[in-house]
């Protein structure tokens, strides 16, 4: 709360009232929609492939959106929003659906193999996005999607998208039941009458739609997805129903002190809060994946 | 009654079932026992509808499992598979919550939390039931999920080797929950490792090996060392002590 005071009224001492609801609102409303909505992408991308070291940034989805953009940017420039909007989400959905193809038979015990493989697959997507932007001149519009995104574009008009992305997570909740029921393996959903098929379409379509939704209105925000669920889990633990809506809560404050954060460092200029949380990110992964699980 | 009619299965090119069939009756605790790799775990996975059936018909009460609904089924018979989650960060009694999904469907009525804190207390969960599962012993997680699918509250119970993990207190203890349940008229089917807990508790025994029927009958019957050795092509001896059958597989032959 005093963290969305402060971003509201941040800078300008007398800030006007056209200011305020063309970008202070719209800016704040876009950090925190966007935290909250990647934080519980991560969960239910961790639900579906039952791991805890991943997140859709490092499974192929982003890339996989951003494939899909650069195809009907190329296609189709003059393309309607909700057109580039509806086949991100599906190239999204496809790359990662490849993924979870690619995991099935890897050994359950090995845990560090499903993100390694992820950060392959996601290595081999992106270079075939990077070097699509290469040959059509299309890297510095790239370079946001994946890599830094930033909320400082975000005015009144260009980031009521991301509502539909808070939609998404508002459905991962309704289902949180049966995506905890999912982590839990094929044959115990089965067995309490639930179609593990079913549950991981629900997963891969919320999890594709906000990755695309916040590529193409922010871009990627990186670690927001993996450090958030794993803290919250460890604290809380697993019981979705419960913990959802304090993880994205807690995604939401993440990115929005990184965004102040991002506009006070260099002030009057700003960093691309992706920068911000990639540095942040790293050093709590790495401090998560030191004090390791509990137990086993 | 569970019937099991000209099941076959292979994995890959591999048979593990060849045109199985038999009968489990209801009423009674089932001891489905044989060497590794005898195919029990897959035909009780099958008749769980864990695995998708290849060739093969298998009915529960009459009704072909390959076209019920899944969630009628899971009101019917509750099943615990050798795969469980050990990472995961739920609390026994939320795990064990999960058991009443078939009835509440995320919504629990009183009388889910009835059946909850049941299932808990006759584990012996009751005082772990705030703890993380990943916090517990393989053998506490294991009555974890004993517990939640006792909580199902199916009339067939499948369990493959509920006992694994558990010391000897804990394996008695599920043995006789086991018994209290098919004296309250429910049905069981249960994978057993060790054949003296079969011949002690079972009603009926089913005895696999190489993915057929090797032997089938009441304890008394299967429990001698002709019928046993066969199946585990091992020779041994077998007491009676107070009236029941006990297997000295331990011996050195």
């Amino acid at each position: 709360m005093p963290l969305a005071l402060a971003s509201l009224l941040l800078g300008v001492a007398d800030l006007g009232a056209q200011v305020f609801a063309l970008s202070r609102l719209p800016r704040t409303l876009a950090v925190l929609l966007t935290g909250a909505a990647l934080a519980i992408a991560g969960v239910v991308m961790q639900q579906l492939v039952r791991n805890r070291f991943v997140e859709p940034g490092t499974t192929g989805t982003a890339e996989g959106a951003a494939l899909g953009l650069l195809a009907i940017t190329l296609w189709a420039p003059g393309a309607a929003l909700w057109l580039k909007m509806v086949v991100a989400s599906l190239s999204a959905m496809a790359a990662t659906a490849l993924f979870l193809r690619l995991i099935r038979n890897l050994p359950p015990r090995e845990v560090l193999l499903v993100p390694l493989v992820g950060i392959v697959f996601s290595g081999v997507l992106g270079a075939l996005v990077t070097f699509i932007g290469w040959q059509t001149d299309l890297l510095q519009m790239i370079g946001i999607w994946l890599m830094t995104g930033e909320f400082s574009g975000v005015i009144a008009g260009r980031y009521e998208l991301l509502w539909i992305a808070g939609g998404a997570a508002a459905l991962a909740w309704a289902a949180a039941d049966r995506f905890a029921i999912l982590s839990l393996g094929r044959e115990a959903a089965i067995g309490l009458g639930l179609s593990p098929e079913a549950v991981m379409r629900l997963g891969l379509v919320v999890v594709s739609v906000t990755m695309a939704l916040v590529i193409v209105t922010v871009g990627m925000i990186p670690f927001v997805g993996l450090v958030v669920p794993n803290i919250v889990s460890r604290l809380l633990g697993d019981n979705l129903r419960a913990t959802l809506p304090v993880t994205a809560l807690a995604g939401a404050a993440l990115v929005l002190a990184c965004d102040i954060l991002a506009r006070l460092i260099r002030y009057p200029y700003e960093l691309p809060v992706g920068t911000v949380l990639g540095v942040l990110g790293s050093g709590l992964f790495l401090w998560l994946l030191h004090r390791g699980p509990a137990r086993g | 009654m569970i019937e099991v009619s000209h099941l076959h299965h292979s994995i890959g090119r591999r048979p593990i079932l060849r045109d199985l069939s038999l009968r489990l009756p209801r009423g009674q605790i089932t001891a489905l026992i044989g060497p590794n790799g005898a195919g029990k775990s897959t035909l009780l996975s099958l008749i769980g509808r864990l695995v998708p059936l290849q060739q093969g018909r298998i009915t529960l009460n009459g009704a072909d499992i390959a076209t019920t609904p899944s969630r009628d089924l899971s009101r019917r018979m509750a099943i615990l598979s050798q795969h469980n989650a050990p990472g995961s960060r739920l609390r026994v009694a939320e795990l064990v919550a999960f058991g009443r999904w078939p009835h509440s469907q995320g919504r629990p009525a009183p009388e889910d939390a009835g059946h909850v804190a049941a299932a808990l207390e006759a584990m012996g969960l009751s005082p772990l039931a705030h703890r993380f599962l990943d916090e517990l012993s393989g053998g506490q997680r294991q009555r974890a999920f004993i517990a939640m699918t006792l909580a199902q509250g199916a009339e067939w119970l499948l369990l493959d080797e509920p006992l694994a993990a558990l010391d000897m207190a804990h394996a008695r203890g599920v043995m006789a929950q086991l018994a209290a349940l098919r004296d309250a008229g429910k049905s069981v089917v249960v994978v057993l490792h060790d054949v003296n807990h079969a011949a002690v508790w079972a009603d009926h025994i089913v005895a696999l090996k190489d993915g057929a029927l090797a032997a089938e009958g009441p304890p008394a019957q299967l429990c001698t060392p002709q019928v046993l050795g066969a199946l585990y092509d091992m020779p041994l001896q077998v007491m009676q002590v107070a009236g029941k059958p006990l297997i000295l597989h331990h011996l050195p032959g």
